[in-house]
This record gives C-alpha cells, sequence and structure tokens, in this order.
C-alpha cells in the first residue's frame, strides 16, 4: 500500500481477525496502488469496523504482506471478496487450514 | 489546486480546468477499458446471463484488467474461474457506473456538491484509474525515488504526474470522507 507522503508506522503486534467456528476467510493483500487511507475506509466501510480495528488490519496487510479481514461461510467469504474486489482490492477467498 | 471539503450536505468539491479535463479523460479511458456492457448473446443460457453468469471466465491477459478483476482464489484455478462467472459482470457494470457517475458531476472550475454515495462513486473510481495507471507504469511503493531519476522527455513522466495528482485528490476525498 502507499501514502501521498511518506509515513513512519510502528510494526503491529500480531492478531487475526477470525471466528475459530468458521471454516473460509476473507484475505486482502499488499499491492503499491491501495493508499493507506483508503484501505481503512474501505474496512470500516465493508465490515462495519471500527477505526482503530480497520487501522490495524490495514496494517497488517502493508507489513505482513497480506491479513485474515473476515471469516465465515464460503458464499459469506464470496460475497465479501467480490464486494472487496468492486472497491480495487486485492482479495482472496481459502479455507482455514 | 483542486479543493476537496466536507460540507453539511455532503462533500464539496472544486477543481481547476486542467484538473477536471484530466478527471474527465481518465474516466473516459476508464470506461473504453471496461468495455460495452455484454450484449445479450444469442447462443447464450438467457436465464444465466440475465442473472448476471457469464458464459466465458478466464482470467484476462491484459494486466490492467487481471488487476481490476483479481483471481478470488489464490489456489484454485477452478474455483476462480467459477467466481468470475458469478462475479465479473456486475464488477464491470459496478465499475462503469462509478466512472459515469464521475463523468455526470464533474464541473471545470467550479464547485460541486456531491453526496456521500457519489463522493463514495468517485472514491472507486479514482481508485480504479490509479490501479490502471500504477499497473501499466509498474509502480512499486518506491516509485517517488524512481521517477526522481527519470528523464523529463521520458513519455512515462505525463502518466506518473497524473498518477501522483489523482492519488492526491483521493487522498484528499477518503479525509473527507471518514
Amino acid at each position: 500500500m502507499t501514502a501521498p507522503a511518506p509515513v513512519e508506522l510502528d510494526r503491529p503486534r500480531s492478531q487475526e481477525d477470525q471466528r475459530p467456528d468458521l471454516p473460509w476467510l476473507a484475505i486482502v493483500w499488499n499491492d503499491p496502488i491501495n493508499l493507506m487511507s483508503y484501505v481503512t475506509y474501505v474496512f470500516q466501510t465493508v465490515f462495519g469496523y471500527p477505526k482503530t480495528k480497520a487501522e490495524k488490519l490495514m496494517l497488517d496487510v502493508h507489513h505482513k504482506g497480506r491479513a485474515v479481514v473476515a471469516s465465515g461461510t464460503r458464499e459469506e467469504m464470496e460475497r465479501d471478496v467480490e464486494i472487496l474486489h468492486s472497491y480495487g482490492l486485492w482479495a482472496t477467498v481459502k479455507r482455514d487450514d | 489546486m483542486s479543493e476537496v471539503k466536507r460540507v453539511r450536505r455532503g462533500i464539496r468539491l472544486r477543481l481547476d480546468p486542467e484538473e477536471a479535463a484530466l478527471v474527465r479523460m481518465m474516466a473516459e479511458q476508464l470506461l473504453a477499458l471496461l468495455g460495452e456492457p455484454d450484449e445479450p448473446d444469442r447462443s447464450a443460457d438467457p436465464l444465466a446471463a440475465a442473472l448476471g453468469i457469464s458464459e466465458h471466465a478466464e482470467k484476462p491477459d491484459d494486466p490492467v484488467l487481471a488487476r481490476l478483476f483479481p483471481d478470488a482464489y489464490a489456489e484454485d484455478a477452478g474455483a476462480a474461474r467459477e467466481f468470475r462467472r458469478y462475479t465479473e459482470m456486475g464488477l464491470r457494470d459496478g465499475k462503469r457506473e462509478a466512472a459515469g457517475i464521475v463523468l455526470a458531476t464533474v464541473r471545470s472550475g467550479e464547485d460541486v456538491m456531491l453526496d456521500k454515495e457519489q463522493a463514495q462513486a468517485w472514491l472507486r473510481a479514482l481508485n480504479d484509474v490509479r490501479l490502471a495507471l500504477g499497473t501499466r507504469l509498474d509502480i512499486t511503493e518506491e516509485w517517488y525515488e524512481e521517477v526522481a531519476e527519470l528523464d523529463r522527455d521520458d513519455p512515462r513522466f505525463a502518466m506518473y504526474a497524473a498518477y501522483d495528482w489523482l492519488t492526491m485528490l483521493q487522498e484528499q476525498l477518503v479525509q473527507a470522507l471518514f
């Protein structure tokens, strides 16, 4: 991800956002074009996450190359990924293993 | 210089004539890239077509289209194809619609009032334009340094400048929408 001006950010602690009882994951991958602010905004808008949580997930994507942003049934995750694609994020569905 | 401001009724946007012209040109190019809505194919299953399910669903060869419509499964080509069959038409329509909203609302040198939905359409369309430009330029997170060494006569220079300005405009819009 990118920002219009260089920013210094602390490395976030590792923590993933998933419900352990549900077997499918939506993953967002880092890319050099999407803005950090925009990705945060999309997580807030699509998932209704509070800003702190959306920012933490955005930083996970940025620093680790990808992050699990949701978990649920396969149908739910495909729906989430379709919406993330509509916003131009690079997202994939994966079975949790 | 562009001005983006949150006001009570939504987002107020003001672009200089050359900025408005750039936005217009980019939105038109995005529409051209996305292509016309699929013609109803007589040989296709009409029910499937009505439901937005496409007959052909291969990952596009063009790297820009492949970035706008990425595979939804990283390690399962069959599942990725199936997802594409069911989603790509709808995603294309949504992207086309957002670019259309930009073209319908962009004004040169005067204030534009965007409601939240229109502002979101601007945000998505600007992002798609940046994805297209950035993919063509093979942009990296260190592109500022790379472009500093680029010759001013290099044909990519104007694309980098457009990309940079669109990045700033998108940032202003997203900050206004938070």
